[in-house]
């Protein structure tokens, strides 16, 4: 009997999609994203009559938006424990002050500056952590706080100056490329090295999703469609090998930055899925108590969360600093909300336990490329800021429309 | 012929992909407490959705006449113009406003836009009073207890002019005091001619006041039977809600009591923000390997706060007191302390203490002992997924797969998980706090097979319920909890409804 009560509940009384139609409308809310980048790509590709996708405008994106996807890494992850980070454009500020300090008052070499800096920025990460994690004080207060204090910090290191003329070794971090006289861009050839990384990040990715197949197979675990699973690889690839073809005619190859950013995408992809610690994120934020009441030790994941937000600012500010060249008080500003921007957009959810590194850079992605193809209209910055707002209102609302149709589909 | 003042004829509700009701009629009398049973899922609340127009006319198939005219509501405030009102199973008042505010609330008293402070208060007063509370209307909603605030919802109702009452599962959270006022209350009601509509799982409360019951079974009408001749016994009406008769609602145990595993001593705890406040006090108890051991208490007697407080002192301050795990003393301040030293506790509200709703099973399973699938820091996914699949199978959680999201499950699926959870993590001792609060008769019987072949596996078993058939169905030994403090130790072959509750109410002197 109380299987024909399950038969009842489970199976459709009338079916009115195929199954893969069904399939499809189920993974909607995880493609939704990607498919919201590309239909924007082409759109401004079209728009801009092909400048969009030129290879040195590429390179432009990834180098212009880095430091932004950079923050998105660390911010999406706060959001997913449940909790937010205003004071991140403060903090990296800051921490871009600092090194100059360290380079040109203190004469330190870069690479010591560098390290420094990370250690300032988690060292402030651990400061706003403590409040957070073991005074019960709510992120936003003590983030508004830092905000305000970074800042403020920011101008006093500086006394109202800004410090310029960083060492060579200091800018190639965010304005840098690959082996850049490898391959001479005056010739009209691709850039060997890039080929190289992206045949590379390609095998890579097909090596290790198949890997992933076959031990499910062998644990004979449900899977995905073998359909779906090839055009999602297939899809993976296909980006990877464009990017890389764009890239590599470039003029400059492989931007540094791209690959300290590949390499954290991967890192913390890794780490918010499979990690102990990532587990006990999503467990943070999808119901602290029932965290708590499972042996989590929640304030230390939160005061981690945000030592860890504090070392990706610190970079940031590196990044930023060494691509503009530059040290000064009003550096980024703002970075917070294009971070938290590009979290939601990803797919975070206010409340905390949903979110994904890959889509907070997708998210990021968004962002910068409509930025980028507005620019190269011509469209003017108040437009601009009109049109991201509404972007990132119909985003989280299509995201919060889908999750009501899905839940009401289940009564 | 008596007059009905509902009649439902032929409704049929479908969702994407499921029906959940099809061609269900239901005809209610006037002036009658009219029960509606079935088992999760039966279809009881979204009846009662479309009755009351949270599914608008349109979305349903059939009809609905009510006081003598055919109605097609468009919202819920369409049908409580016309006299009906639905009080939901999770309450929906604001803790911040007052209890005269809420009770007004959306349908204020006040001219021109400005509230008569006055005139809501005093009336407010009135309606209090009609249900038996004598509460200052002022004192915030926050501030009284659950059964005081089912209380202030019935008082809401009255005051709109209310002919049709629908209770949703109003006693859920009440402990049996409450309960009983609240039932004599619904009682009164029909005396003065409000007719109700009451969804209860516990049965005793049905053949207590109801004058009728309405039986829903996978979406279907089974049955109408009077109460009136006391012919209809409960197991009756199980019989119609799982279409089998429950001959034994307790599997049968042999239990193989070992030696004795956790030992408390002079427990003693403190409310965690008024220190000075004694939530537990002086407690003893110990449980066996093997053994099914219960705790019984009305509701505030301590009974979930002691085991939070034994679980890495989870609950409360001031904490003293001695715990023995296999005859020796341990210190256990953390909930990770507690598991690593084999104590387990399932909570008693599954939804805010217990799960993540929004990840998956799998995750969820894992939650509490997610180091055992993994190596430095990073967790073996494939394993994971293997093991939640054992437990979906061998605890028969009905779901497409163990990547469903636990939000998902109902009531019984969901506390299947979490009594996997635990499993998973190992314990030598679970305390499971109202394992079956909320959960359907096919599906308590589940968790009553569970908790056996956990004890036959050794380990020692704490249940803490406020069913006291359910604590005689599959206890060895009972402890009685009453204003803190354990009244007595009841061996099962004494134990009777009468003596438990006896030390249940004893006062302290």
């Amino acid at each position: 009997m109380a299987s024909t009560l399950t038969d009842a509940v489970l199976k459709p009384a009338a079916p009115t999609l195929t199954d893969a139609g069904r399939f499809l409308a189920s993974r909607l809310r995880q493609i939704g994203i990607f498919v919201a980048l590309l239909v924007i790509v082409t759109l401004f590709q079209l728009l801009t009559a092909g400048k969009l996708l030129q290879p040195d405008n590429v390179s432009n994106i990834i180098v212009q938006n880095s430091y932004i996807l950079l923050l998105a890494i660390g911010m999406v992850m706060i959001i997913v424990a449940g909790h937010i980070d205003l004071s991140v454009g403060s903090v990296a500020a800051f921490v871009g002050a600092m090194s100059g300090i360290m380079i040109q008052d203190w004469n330190l070499p870069w690479w010591l500056a560098f390290t420094a800096s990370l250690v300032i920025g988690g060292l402030v990460g651990a400061w706003q952590g403590f409040w957070v994690a073991y005074m019960g004080i709510p992120a936003f207060i003590v983030t508004l706080a830092g905000m305000l204090v970074f800042r403020g910090l920011t101008q006093i290191t500086l006394e109202n100056r800004r410090i310029t003329g960083f060492p060579a070794e200091y800018r190639q971090l965010g304005g840098g490329f690959l082996f850049p006289g490898l391959f001479p861009a005056d010739t009209n050839i691709l850039d060997w090295t890039t080929v190289g990384l992206g045949l590379l990040a390609a095998g890579l990715l097909i090596g290790s999703q198949l890997r992933g197949r076959a031990t499910r197979a062998k644990l004979k675990l449900d899977d995905e469609p073998m359909a779906w699973f090839a055009t999602k690889l297939a899809f993976g690839a296909v980006v990877i090998l464009g990017l890389t073809y764009l890239l590599a005619s470039s003029r400059s190859g492989t931007p540094i930055v791209l690959v300290v950013l590949g390499l954290l995408v991967v890192t913390y992809s890794a780490v918010m899925g499979n990690s102990v610690f990532g587990r006990h994120i999503y467990a943070r934020g999808g119901n602290l108590q029932a965290a708590q009441l499972s042996g989590v030790n929640t304030k230390k994941i939160d005061f981690y969360l945000f030592v860890n937000m504090g070392v990706l600012a610190a970079l940031a500010g590196l990044i930023f600093t060494g691509r503009l060249n530059s040290a000064g008080p009003g550096a980024g500003n703002l970075f917070e909300l294009d971070a938290i921007a590009a979290a939601f957009i990803g797919g975070a959810a206010v409340t905390g336990g949903v979110g994904t590194v890959i889509g907070a850079i997708t998210g990021g992605l968004i962002m910068g490329v409509l930025n980028n193809g507005m620019s190269l209209l011509g469209v003017g910055s108040d437009y601009q800021q009109f049109i991201k707002g509404m972007v990132l209102l119909l985003a989280v609302g299509f995201d919060v429309f889908n999750k009501r149709r899905a839940s009401s589909a289940l009564k | 012929m008596t007059e009905h003042i509902l009649e439902m004829r032929g409704i049929s509700k479908t969702f994407p992909g499921v029906k959940a009701l099809s061609d269900v009629n239901l005809a209610v009398s006037r002036g009658e407490v009219h029960a509606i049973c079935g088992e999760n899922g039966a279809g009881k609340s979204t009846l009662m959705k479309v009755l009351s127009g949270v599914y608008p006319h349109g979305t349903y198939e059939g009809d609905i006449r009510f006081d003598g005219e055919a109605v097609s509501f468009k919202d819920i405030k369409d049908s409580e113009h016309s006299g009906i009102v639905i009080i939901h199973q999770e309450l929906a008042l604001s803790p911040y406003l007052s209890v005269a505010e809420n009770i007004f609330l959306g349908n204020e008293r006040s001219s021109r836009g400005f509230i008569d402070w006055n005139e809501t208060n005093v009336e407010a007063a009135k309606l209090l009073k009609r249900v038996g509370l004598t509460l200052n209307p002022v004192v915030r909603a926050g501030d009284i207890g659950v059964g005081k605030q089912q209380l202030v919802e019935i008082a809401k109702a009255l005051s709109k002019n209310v002919k049709l009452l629908i209770l949703d599962e109003p006693t859920a959270a009440l402990n049996d005091e409450d309960s009983a006022h609240l039932l004599g209350l619904v009682k009164g009601l029909r005396d003065e001619g409000v007719t109700s509509i009451i969804i209860s799982h516990k049965l005793n409360e049905i053949r207590a006041i109801a004058d009728s019951v309405t039986i829903l079974r996978d979406g279907r009408t089974i049955e109408t039977l009077s109460l009136h001749d006391g012919s209809v016994t409960e197991d009756r009406i199980i019989k119609g809600m799982v279409g089998r008769e429950l001959k034994n609602r307790y599997p049968e145990r042999k239990p193989s009591i070992g030696a004795e595993i956790l030992r408390v001593e002079d427990w003693t705890v403190h409310h965690p923000q008024e220190h000075s406040r004694v939530i537990v006090d002086r407690a003893n108890l110990s449980v066996r390997a093997g053994e099914i051991v219960g705790v019984a208490g009305l509701m505030g007697a301590g009974r979930t706060e002691l085991a939070m407080s034994i679980f890495g002192r989870s609950y409360g301050s001031n904490i003293s007191g001695k715990l023995y795990k296999d005859g020796k003393e341990i210190s256990v301040r953390t909930v990770s302390e507690a598991i690593r030293h084999g104590i387990a506790y399932a909570t008693e509200d599954r939804k805010r203490y217990g799960l993540n709703l929004l990840d998956d099973i799998k995750r969820n399973i894992s939650g509490a002992a997610l180091g055992k699938l993994a190596r430095r820091g990073w967790v073996d996914s494939g394993r994971e997924a293997v093991v939640a699949g054992g437990y979906r199978t061998s605890m028969n959680i009905k779901a497409p797969s163990v990547t469903s999201v636990t939000g998902k499950l109902s009531g019984g699926n969901q506390q299947k998980v979490v009594l996997s959870k635990w499993m998973f993590a190992d314990p030598d001792v679970l305390i499971l706090d109202e394992p079956t609060r909320g959960i359907d008769v096919g599906a308590k019987y589940e968790i009553y097979t569970i908790i056996n072949s956990l004890a036959a596996q050794g380990k020692a078993v704490v249940v803490i319920s406020s069913e006291l058939p359910e604590l005689l169905g599959i206890c060895d030994r009972i402890y009685t909890l009453a204003e803190g403090s354990i009244t007595a130790e009841v061996p099962i072959g004494e134990a009777t409804p009468e003596l438990l509750m006896q030390h249940m109410t004893k006062e302290k002197d």
